[in-house]
């Protein structure tokens, strides 16, 4: 099977299974006060320090060890937080192209909470302008809770000009959240010198464990605990911890481990020098995110095709990749992140997203390269039902 | 019957007869991809009792067997089509004075229609579904639609639009064998299907709540009107001709007794000048049925066009 779809998940990298694998067998509740117990909390903690990129160390309150549910719930805590801390503050921005693990926490504030929640605009590419965040705050600084942004779109790869949108958001004193959870090994991070207030990653995109996440916080931001579970003491989960400094530490973008493959691809080179066949007819599109998106995220719009009979002919020839998002799949909707882009929602039903990975070799790609003609073909024949 | 595996989409609408129909299709050695089709532009979440089956919850139990019987699974985005070609119907039907059946239309439009045609396009054989029915491949090669083994469980009434294309790539793992509801469900939790359990489901899928009246009445709006005797005499009103059926009984809301004291049953009715005729039972019996749209459940009788049979086996009433 040729895996292309590591932005849904990425395997476990060997020395994460070894090392969680250990701990898994460790006693030791690490809320105890006993030997056992400060072992256990000694790992969770540590774990969570190290698993900080180093750049953040110092700067990045440890407010939250890694625990259960991914990125979901670490990205609700940055957008719940802070507009709950801050009530008489009510608009939340947030660009329209967000993880729905933003967008539910984002609806659930206006729909529990009473915040007016503001989309920016974004231009064709899916990004954020900074002058649109500027514009959107300046209307009524006083009455922003926070801003949320998405560091490496998720569907298309786009990256947001981060830094930029954190020194804006810094001008009026308003918290930016961005979710970094696509972005980590994929671009450079640097918490610290992001300007950010807070950012989520999440740890099996990243050759982590399912089921773990974190959020990093300025110190000069208060978490607020957003279910009573948060706020008094559970059991916290020592073997996820353990592993979670493998990848950050180990694998920065643009070297990958080596040694595991025959012929291991670099993502960057396969996602930009790969040129999918076109159709004898009508074109093949690359999609909204051409100008550098994030490496290893390759997305096509295939006109006319329908992209779930893409993915089920691609699945059938051994491919495995995605029309969107995992968090969508089955849920037939043009996506929203292509319709905010200003894609015509027909061409939005036809589209692919392959992902490449510390898995991923030259030989997948040429899988892909040789399947996609004849199933682009046939989709078309099954056209837009 | 032939043996050659074949390429099989199964529609899986997460009851149990589906799942049971794939797992079916799929130990027969047939290369089975399930699909379930998203037929509402916005599901309800979850069921609400036990009765439609287009809740994202069905969509889930749907999956949870393909994942059991070891199969790919794809929802499919089928809801416009549905919306035109099954639910516009079912309303403009009623408008007209008739009582029609959305399964019927379903299976015609959507089921060997819409999917069908995919289904073909993307290079499968066949869609397999769990109605109650039997194709006979008869020696000249030819398909004939037969009720199902079990007469008790027989659902070929809902497929008897299907022409001989349309025949020629169902597959109704189901309908040869003689298999109790109580068997069918055995059969599931033998499989360790999930859904082995799970209440029938009634009604109208696209009516979540039950309540076709209230359906009609925001779609086609208040219409008040007469109802009258055989004679013509106005015995009371009605807020819309196409809340009735012929044989209606119950619901007439006229108020007072007829005259003989026997109960009055819908005789009539009149889309046009929107009047609703109530009788006594015996003005319902019928001695003649006149055919508007036949359908040949295989090949058709060699008969000048002109001049049909003027009878025909027919099934008037299912069950």
């Amino acid at each position: 099977m040729a895996y292309l779809d590591h932005a849904a998940t990425t395997p476990m990298l060997p020395e994460a299974i070894e090392a969680m694998t250990a701990q898994l067998a460790v006693t030791g509740n690490a809320s105890s006060l006993h030997a056992a117990g400060r072992r256990a909390r000694r790992t969770v903690e540590e774990g969570a320090r190290r698993s900080r990129p180093r750049s953040a160390r110092g700067r990045a309150r440890s407010c939250s060890p890694p625990g259960d549910g991914g990125g979901q719930p670490r990205r609700e805590g940055p957008v719940l937080g802070p507009a709950r801390r801050r009530p008489r503050r009510t608009r939340v921005l947030a660009s329209p192209v967000e993880h729905h693990a933003v967008l539910d926490a984002v609806d659930w504030l206006a729909t529990h909470e009473g915040a007016v929640v503001e989309y920016l605009p974004v231009d064709r590419h899916g990004r954020v302008h900074p002058d649109a965040l500027r514009e959107a705050i300046g209307r009524a600084p006083e009455s922003v809770a926070l801003a949320t942004v998405m560091w490496a779109n998720n569907e298309i790869g786009t990256i947001m000009p981060v830094r930029e949108l954190a020194d804006v958001a810094a001008e009026f004193g308003v918290p930016l959240h961005a979710d970094a959870v696509q972005a980590v090994g994929q671009v450079p991070v640097d918490f610290a010198a992001s300007g950010l207030a807070a950012m989520t990653v999440s740890g099996h995109k990243i050759g982590g464990p399912y089921g773990i996440g974190a959020l990093l916080l300025g110190r000069e931001h208060t978490p607020y605990p957003c279910c009573t579970a948060a706020a008094r003491s559970g059991t916290s989960a020592p073997a996820p911890s353990t592993c979670r400094p493998s990848r950050p530490s180990r694998w920065p973008p643009g070297s990958p481990p080596s040694g595991r493959r025959s012929s291991p691809a670099r993502s960057a080179p396969c996602a930009t020098s790969w040129s999918p066949p076109s159709g004898r007819s009508s074109p093949t599109r690359s999609s909204a995110a051409t100008r550098r998106p994030a490496p290893a995220n390759a997305h096509f719009t295939f006109p006319g095709c329908e992209g779930d009979s893409l993915l089920l002919l691609l699945d059938a020839a051994g491919i495995a990749c995605s029309t969107g998002s995992a968090c969508t799949a089955g849920i037939a909707q043009p996506s929203h992140v292509l319709l905010a882009t200003g894609t015509d929602p027909d061409l939005a039903r036809g589209t692919l997203r392959f992902s490449l990975g510390h898995t991923s070799t030259k030989e997948d790609v040429a899988a892909v390269a040789e399947a996609i003609g004849p199933a682009v073909e046939r989709a078309r024949t099954a056209g837009l039902s | 019957m032939t043996k050659t595996p074949l390429r099989v989409l199964a529609a899986m609408s997460g009851g149990v007869d589906s799942a049971v129909a794939a797992a079916r299709a799929a130990e027969a050695g047939h290369d089975v991809t399930g699909v379930h089709l998203a037929l509402s532009a916005n599901p309800q979440s979850f069921r609400t009792g036990a009765r439609g089956c287009c809740t994202i919850e069905d969509s889930r139990d749907a999956r949870r067997a393909a994942d059991v019987i070891g199969i790919p699974f794809y929802v499919w985005d089928l809801a416009e089509r549905f919306r035109e070609d099954v639910v516009d119907d079912f309303v403009a039907e009623y408008e007209a004075g008739r009582t029609p059946n959305p399964c019927l239309r379903c299976n015609e439009k959507i089921k060997f229609a819409a999917l069908l045609d995919k289904a073909l396009a993307l290079g499968f054989d066949a869609v397999c579904t769990g109605h109650y029915a039997t194709v006979v491949l008869n020696e000249d090669g030819t398909r004939e639609l037969h009720r199902a083994s079990d007469m008790a469980k027989d659902q070929s009434y809902v497929l008897g639009v299907l022409d001989e294309k349309q025949l020629a790539h169902a597959m109704f793992p189901l309908g040869d064998t003689l298999t109790t509801k109580d068997e069918i469900r055995a059969e599931a939790e033998r499989r360790g299907l999930a859904v082995a359990k799970k209440p029938d489901s009634h009604d109208i899928c696209f009516i979540a709540d039950g309540d076709t009246q209230g359906f009609l009445a925001a779609r086609l709006g208040k219409a008040e009107g007469d109802i009258v005797d055989e004679s013509g005499t106005k015995i009371g009103s009605h807020e819309g001709a196409y809340g009735f059926t012929i044989g209606q009984r119950k619901g007439l809301r006229i108020g007072h007794p007829a005259a003989d004291g026997k109960p009055r049953y819908v005789l009539d009715i009149s889309p046009v000048n929107n009047t609703v005729t109530v009788g006594p039972a015996e003005a319902l019996d019928v001695t003649a049925l006149t055919a508007i749209k036949p359908r040949w459940c295989g090949t058709a009788p060699r008969a000048p066009a002109a001049t049909p049979p003027s009878s025909a086996p027919t099934a008037t009433r299912p069950r």
